[in-house]
């Protein structure tokens, strides 16, 4: 079982409520759900559409062709009819001028009036999508009781039961009823995630896509106590976090790649203060403004290089929520153990798009803050850049403990943190802060896998194409005898190499698939490794690519 | 200074800088305070007065040009139980720095922020700075400053700030007075010291400034916020120095709860397992 309903209309028709109450109330009754959400860079008018994937297996890719439309215009009708499956339907207000014969023209707007709230008309349209599929409407009253004050739910809850009762079923749906399983996009998750690691300051300035984690946190600022700052400017937000970071908290800041890209000089000063810090790059289409409220993976080699000089940083992509959740636990444990930045980094498609996941775990969340305190300070001078046999300096907290002097530099330092021009000291230091990158090696997750262990064509990606590349395998070894396998990178910086070398050795087809123009993960790979793919499929319109999209673009692959 | 333990370092400021007073009045402000130089931050950016964390044993955060405030900011957010102060240059407080120098001023920090005006770019090597008077030549503006100068005092209290003062580094007593007062302050204290640097301007030297200056006395009312903008404009024959204005108000510290009312946010608490569970359950 396997659906595909489209939402469309113009921005301020209430498109993100109508879409919550429909995902939200399917997935209590047990549906699994994928829902993508295209919206425009503006407030009010334009076109925007969200698609609910829901089904019995999970999920873990949109899907281009659709199973019907709730148009809100009659734009959505001739924008999408293309993509409407031949028994399709069309739930549209009576007054459309368009025919076709799955559209069903319903007194959507009459009956709003008539409940005396135009506003409703959206419940009206719920009321009839349920009646189609032959669902029964208590989990979606439910749903909107949550969400509405007492007066409008009911003014609601009779909407839906009028639209009820405008249609005859067209499917008769069975549900599992087994509601485990939470519902959540990429930002939420990574929010949930920065809390999960104690992290008690946020500082960021408002851009699109990354916003959402920076809502979330603030919406739980008071309970969690955890400090939200927004910045006068991306370089005054990634200043401020590596001041928090230097006064003892764990810090973090989230931006876009415009906003990432004032930031980058600040991402060398917590290389060379070796004070720990987190930062969510969430990618948009660039360069520049580019497309503000659409995906692209454009951002990798940027990332990767970020800053003058020579520094370590890790690099990690993030693949689904589940991901976001967990690595961004991990992002900061590992910012501390090796007092470096740690850059997560995700897109609009996994920022906005919600589905359906098992809760996470919290036993499974660990925190080390790999700080020191008197123990260690007894009876010797602190020095803030100790040169151990590591390069990693044991850090205390400013203020905590009498008679130690916490020195952060930007300029060249010795052990004490003083400023020094000693050509000794600058390459014992450059020595000491590179080697971490050595230690990180062993630090480093290897890529997913899907399909066949031993696969004669072998795909490459990273970080959201995730989903849409391991429903593509599934579908290309189904339909073909070819060998599919695919690897998907999280960790990207450094490029953990080892099972990528076992399966390019198998290979005779390497093709990588990224939401970009120039194939920056396989020109990385080929950097790294030598290995350098046969063939690409680069995709930078700014809209997400399904793995329906992918399984066909592979077939025209020799 | 002895027993406040607060150590002298070798410097790499030209002999005569203007630096070397207020270096010294800083050290003498907190032993006066009986501050422990561990619960000390001096924050800096780049240029000859952000080495000033190098040269005291307190704690030292050097950061990036013009982007010592967002740092501090943070850390007395993050720690109030800690005395942060910033000493920084004009180039990198009213230049590099200045969209930060005006939202910190509407955060109202618990800091004291010490701007060391020498009205010229000294580690660059003599370029004009935002002080820089209309019509004093340099290497790059050979026809003279044309910008108009940055009134950083004005410039404060147009914005709210509620601890305006201005001092001379030549008159290091006073210095010290005035230091001390910012540093006692609920709230963001900004005080601009001038600085004549030996080195690079020829214009505003210890001279110029000695024959201008004159101290605001106790018939000078700080809390008079119109007083202070009249102040504010005096420059030029007539340069006055002391507290210009002064009025406590609510700190960003106090219009946080948690912040306010609590341990200090550095010494508290993790969410507990069980919130984060409930916080994962609001998505069910
Ligand atoms: S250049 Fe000017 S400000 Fe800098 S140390 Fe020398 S005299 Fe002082």
């Amino acid at each position: 079982m396997d659906y595909n309903i489209l939402i469309g209309g113009s921005a301020g028709q209430g498109m993100e409520t109508l879409t919550f109450i429909i995902e939200k109330a399917l997935k209590r009754m047990g549906f699994e759900i994928f829902t993508i959400r295209d919206y425009m860079s503006r407030v009010r008018g334009g076109h925007n559409f969200t698609q609910i994937r829901f089904g019995d297996t999970s999920f873990s890719s949109h899907r281009d062709e659709i199973n019907g439309i709730i148009a809100l215009n009659d734009e959505t009708i001739s924008l999408h009819i293309e993509r409407l499956s031949d028994n399709g339907f069309i739930i549209a207000d009576e007054s459309a001028q368009y025919e076709h014969k799955g559209l069903k023209k319903l007194p959507l707007k009459s009956s709003a009036k008539k409940i005396g709230n135009v506003k409703v008309i959206g419940s009206v349209a719920i009321g009839s999508l349920f009646k189609l599929f032959n669902l029964n409407l208590s989990c979606v009253e439910k749903v909107i009781e949550e969400l509405f004050s007492s007066d409008a739910a009911s003014q609601n809850i009779t909407a839906l039961k009028e639209g009820n009762n405008l249609v005859d079923p067209i499917y008769n749906l069975n549900y599992s009823k087994k509601d485990d399983k939470i519902l959540i996009n990429g930002n939420d998750a990574i929010g949930l995630g920065v809390l999960a690691a104690g992290c008690k300051f946020y500082s960021a300035y408002p851009m699109t896509p990354s916003t959402s984690i920076m809502n979330y946190l603030a919406s739980k600022m008071q309970e969690a106590k955890i400090v939200v700052e927004q910045a006068e400017d991306e370089i005054a937000a990634i200043n401020m976090a590596i001041g928090a970071s230097y006064a003892g908290v764990r810090a973090m800041t989230g931006t876009s790649g415009g906003g990432f890209a004032l930031m980058v000089e600040a991402l060398g000063l917590s290389g060379m203060q070796e004070l720990p810090l987190v930062i969510a790059e969430i990618q948009r289409p660039g360069p520049v403004t580019g497309f503000p409220t659409r995906t692209e993976q454009s951002d990798l080699k940027f990332i990767i290089s970020a800053s003058h000089g020579e520094f370590p940083r890790m690099v990690i992509a993030l693949k689904n929520p589940h991901d976001c959740f967990y690595q961004t636990v991990r992002a900061f444990n590992i910012a501390d153990k090796y007092r470096i930045p740690v850059i997560i980094v995700g897109d609009q498609y996994l920022a906005d798009s919600t589905c359906t996941v098992t809760p996470f775990d919290v036993t499974k969340v660990e925190i080390n803050r790999y700080l020191n305190d008197d123990e260690y300070i007894k009876d010797k001078e602190y020095k803030t850049y100790e040169l151990t046999k590591s390069g990693i300096s044991p850090r205390i907290i400013p203020g905590k403990i009498k008679g130690t002097r916490v020195l952060v530099d930007s300029d060249e330092h010795d052990e004490f943190g003083k400023i020094t021009e000693s050509s000794e000291v600058r390459i014992n230091m450059t020595n000491k802060r590179l080697n971490k990158l050595e230690l990180l090696k062993e630090e480093l997750i290897e890529p997913s896998y899907y399909g066949e262990e031993d696969a004669k064509v072998l795909i490459l990606a990273w970080g959201s194409l995730d989903g849409p590349v391991k429903e593509a395998v599934n579908l290309l070894n189904n339909s073909s005898d070819r060998k599919y396998g695919a690897m998907v990178f999280g960790d990207v910086w450094p490029l953990p190499i080892k099972l990528l070398n076992e399966k390019a050795k198998n290979a005779t087809t390497i093709v990588n698939v990224e939401q970009n123009a120039t194939g920056q993960l396989a020109s990385i790979i080929m950097e790294v490794t030598g290995i350098r793919c046969n063939s690409s499929i680069l995709k930078y319109d700014g809209r997400p690519i399904s793995g329906q999209e992918i399984f066909n673009k592979m077939m025209e692959v020799k | 200074m002895s027993e406040c333990n607060l150590n002298t370092f070798e410097t790499a400021w030209c002999p005569g800088c203007g630096n070397f007073n207020i270096l010294d009045a800083l050290k003498t402000a907190l032993c006066d305070l009986k501050i422990e130089p561990h619960k000390v931050v001096v924050a800096a950016g780049i240029g000859q007065a952000a080495k000033t964390p190098q040269y005291i044993n307190t704690n030292g955060f050097c950061g990036l040009h013009g982007r010592a405030v967002p740092p501090a900011a943070a850390i007395k957010i993050v720690n109030k139980d800690m005395t942060v102060i910033i000493d920084s240059g004009d180039g990198d407080t009213y230049g590099e720095g200045g969209n930060h120098f005006i939202h910190n001023i509407r955060r109202n920090i618990d800091i004291a922020h010490f701007v060391h005006n020498n009205q010229i770019y000294g580690l660059t090597k003599g370029q004009a700075s935002p002080t820089t008077d209309v019509g004093h030549k340099t290497q790059v503006q050979p026809i003279g400053s044309v910008n108009i100068p940055m009134n950083p005092i004005l410039l404060a209290l147009s914005l709210g700030a509620g601890f305006v003062a201005r001092a001379f580094s030549g008159d290091k007593e006073h210095l010290v007075s005035i230091m001390k007062e910012a540093i006692k302050y609920r709230g963001y204290a900004f005080l601009d010291i001038l600085q004549p640097c030996v080195s690079f301007n020829k214009v505003n030297t210890f001279s110029w400034y000695n024959k201008r200056i004159y101290k605001l006395d106790e018939n000078y009312d700080f809390s008079d916020k119109h007083k202070a903008i009249e102040k504010s404009m005096e420059w030029g024959d007539k340069i006055p120095i002391g507290i210009i204005y002064k009025k406590e108000f609510e700190t960003y510290h106090d219009k946080v709860d948690f912040l306010k009312d609590d341990k200090a946010l550095i010494d508290l608490e993790n969410i507990s397992s069980q919130s984060l569970k409930e916080y994962i359950n609001e998505f069910i």
